[in-house]
């Protein structure tokens, strides 16, 4: 080691912080983390059913859902964007990806074992990939304001929605609808798919934000968009693939209700970019950019689910719901803003 | 190595009739300039003198209307900044260009990250990274711990993030945009240690600056701008900072 530390050049002004603002401690996920295990256990003393096998498989089904299109969220917030468009690309991608079911099944591909189902969940992916990548193209080459960009492809979404499903449910159909069915609403493990699915997702994301050259321009391009383009990052390419990412995530989670539901509405998942959105911000992703990760938006998501699961076991009215999620996102931002204030 | 013309064979960087024309605004006219490894060269003007404009030029954000520009004896055209990163020119910018919500190393190595290979993925090689910035900062004389986000940082130690940055892929020349504007009394003392570490490595530096004090204090030579001409290049044991203000205010034409 060439270092020879000598001479009166010293910062003897910054020292180490404490304990409790340093590291995994010092973030609104660990906070948000505490309160959910308060809040879950709360619950489970007080509604005896929580801790039911049934109810748990069945909590831990509708909360990976949102958390899976929360992931993909959280990476557009890391990057100081937003993605409004989320809920419409599930809708999109469920009814089309259950119409091209269908009419698959009346051509020859019916012949070929899987090929329809397989077929028609690439194109509906391929749909969300789309509707990213316009996305992103227009917000980085173009410039536009990712909030008005992403408001105009929710609508565009929804609207294409109703004018191909003409108001009317999806449902999948095929000669292979039950293996369909089983990739979608399964077990694994006594685990249902979902939640499997949704773990996987989570574990690769967090390898990739923290260990890949992408996921650390992922993070720079919400720090400093401008140091990244003067250092040489493809700021334009990255910024691109987290539409796409999240537009993906979407259309994924859009697929995997169609199977637990058995069809695919027209009003599915209608108001979700909310929920999600909530999500991602309750489990510490800054909507200034630069900061989040799988673990807050998994857990911002549970943490909503356990609260309605919670109200509907109390028996008490769920519309409540909303008026509890709302408080937490300010409590959450509210907590996070007093520790920094006070770090400062 | 260099294989300039003539007697400058140490010439790092060479500007032969630069002008730069903003539609009918001349913000650069005719300048020649020439800067020689290990040269700390300062650049004085008044806002608006054209100091801007001609280190935008030098770091690759526009080309010069007329003019060349020889770095190493070669003739070259800058399109982007990273053409210019690629010869050897590093630029410290006003703001820094540093990220606060990642490490110090992170930001030392940004758009350059070192990586290895697992299978067909490509993990980023924290280990190393961290260990070379550590040796960078230590070069540098700076106490700054690689794995610190840059958040917590102070100014000097900010200062020695950007710079340490240049020191990745051995400069030629750097480029500093007003590198002790921001910064308190005692850090601007580091930030000149830092600029004399450079100049001792046989790096050019070019320290662009208001400040009267902090160019007398580590400069070799003086250049002035007013009104995008060259008014003085000389010494800076030849001049004095009352020729200097005269310079830059227009009081004393060229000196």
């Amino acid at each position: 080691m060439t270092q020879n530390v000598a001479g009166p050049l010293s910062f003897s002004n910054v020292g180490r912080d404490r304990w409790w603002k340093r590291g995994a401690f010092a973030s609104q996920t660990a906070y948000v983390a505490i309160a959910f295990v308060l809040i879950t256990v709360l619950v489970s003393i007080f509604a005896h059913n929580f801790l039911s096998t049934g109810n748990l498989l069945n909590t831990s089904k509708n909360f990976s859902y949102i958390a899976i299109v929360a992931l993909g969220s959280t990476l557009v917030i890391i990057t100081g964007g937003i993605d409004l468009s989320v809920g419409s690309v599930m809708a999109l991608v469920a009814v089309m990806t259950a119409m091209l079911m269908k009419t698959f099944a009346t051509t020859w591909l019916a012949g070929i074992p899987y090929a329809g189902i397989t077929l028609a969940v690439v194109c509906g992916l391929g749909v969300a990939a789309l509707a990213g990548l316009v996305n992103g193209l227009l917000i980085s080459k173009i410039r536009l304001s990712p909030f008005v960009t992403t408001l105009g492809m929710l609508s565009i979404c929804r609207g294409m929605t109703y004018v191909i499903t003409q108001g009317r449910g999806q449902a999948p159909a095929g000669p292979q609808v039950d293996t369909f069915y089983a990739l979608t609403d399964g077990k694994l493990f006594g685990l249902p798919v979902p939640l499997i699915y949704l773990l996987v997702l989570a574990a690769i994301m967090g390898v990739a934000l923290r260990h890949s050259r992408w996921g650390r321009w992922v993070f720079v391009l919400g720090g400093n968009e401008k140091a990244a383009q003067l250092t040489g990052v493809p700021v334009d390419r990255v910024k691109i693939s987290v539409y796409v990412l999240c537009a993906l995530s979407a259309g994924f989670a859009g697929i995997l209700i169609t199977g637990w539901l058995g069809s695919a509405p027209a009003n599915l998942a209608t108001g979700y970019e909310l929920k999600i959105i909530a999500a991602s911000v309750i489990g510490g992703a800054d909507l200034a950019g630069g900061v989040g990760g799988p673990v807050g938006a998994v857990i911002g998501s549970a943490l909503i689910e356990v609260i309605r699961n919670g109200l509907a076991l109390f028996g008490a009215d769920t519309y409540w719901e909303q008026v509890f999620v709302g408080t937490i996102i300010i409590l959450a931002v509210l907590v996070d803003h007093i520790r920094t204030r006070e770090a400062e | 190595m260099a294989h300039a013309s003539g007697a400058e064979s140490a010439a790092v960087l060479q500007l032969e009739g630069v002008s730069k024309d903003f539609g009918a605004i001349r913000a650069l006219s005719e300048i020649d300039l020439v800067v020689n490894a290990g040269d700390v060269v300062g650049l004085m003007g008044d806002n608006g003198a054209g100091k801007s404009t001609l280190v935008k030029i030098i770091a690759g954000n526009f080309h010069p209307t007329h003019g060349k520009i020889r770095f190493d004896g070669q003739e070259h055209r800058f399109d982007r900044p990273l053409d210019a990163r690629s010869v050897g020119i590093e630029v410290v910018y006003q703001d820094l260009a540093l990220s606060n919500n990642v490490s110090a190393a992170a930001n030392v190595f940004l758009g350059r990250e070192l990586t290895r290979r697992v299978g067909p993925f490509r993990f980023l090689d924290h280990r190393g990274m961290n260990a070379r910035a550590l040796e960078l900062f230590g070069e540098l004389k700076s106490e700054t711990r690689p794995k610190d986000l840059v958040k917590s940082m102070s100014g000097g130690q900010r200062q020695a993030v950007a710079i340490a940055r240049t020191r990745l892929s051995n400069a030629k020349l750097i480029l500093m945009d007003e590198p002790t504007a921001a910064i308190s009394v005692r850090q601007v003392a580091e930030v000149l240690d830092l600029i004399r570490r450079l100049r001792d490595q046989g790096v050019a530096v070019m320290l662009i600056s208001h400040r009267m004090p902090d160019v007398f204090a580590v400069c070799d030579r003086v250049i002035v701008l007013r009104r995008g001409h060259k008014r003085a290049d000389k010494p800076i044991n030849q001049s004095s900072p009352e020729e200097v203000t005269a310079l830059i205010t227009g009081a004393l034409e060229s000196a």
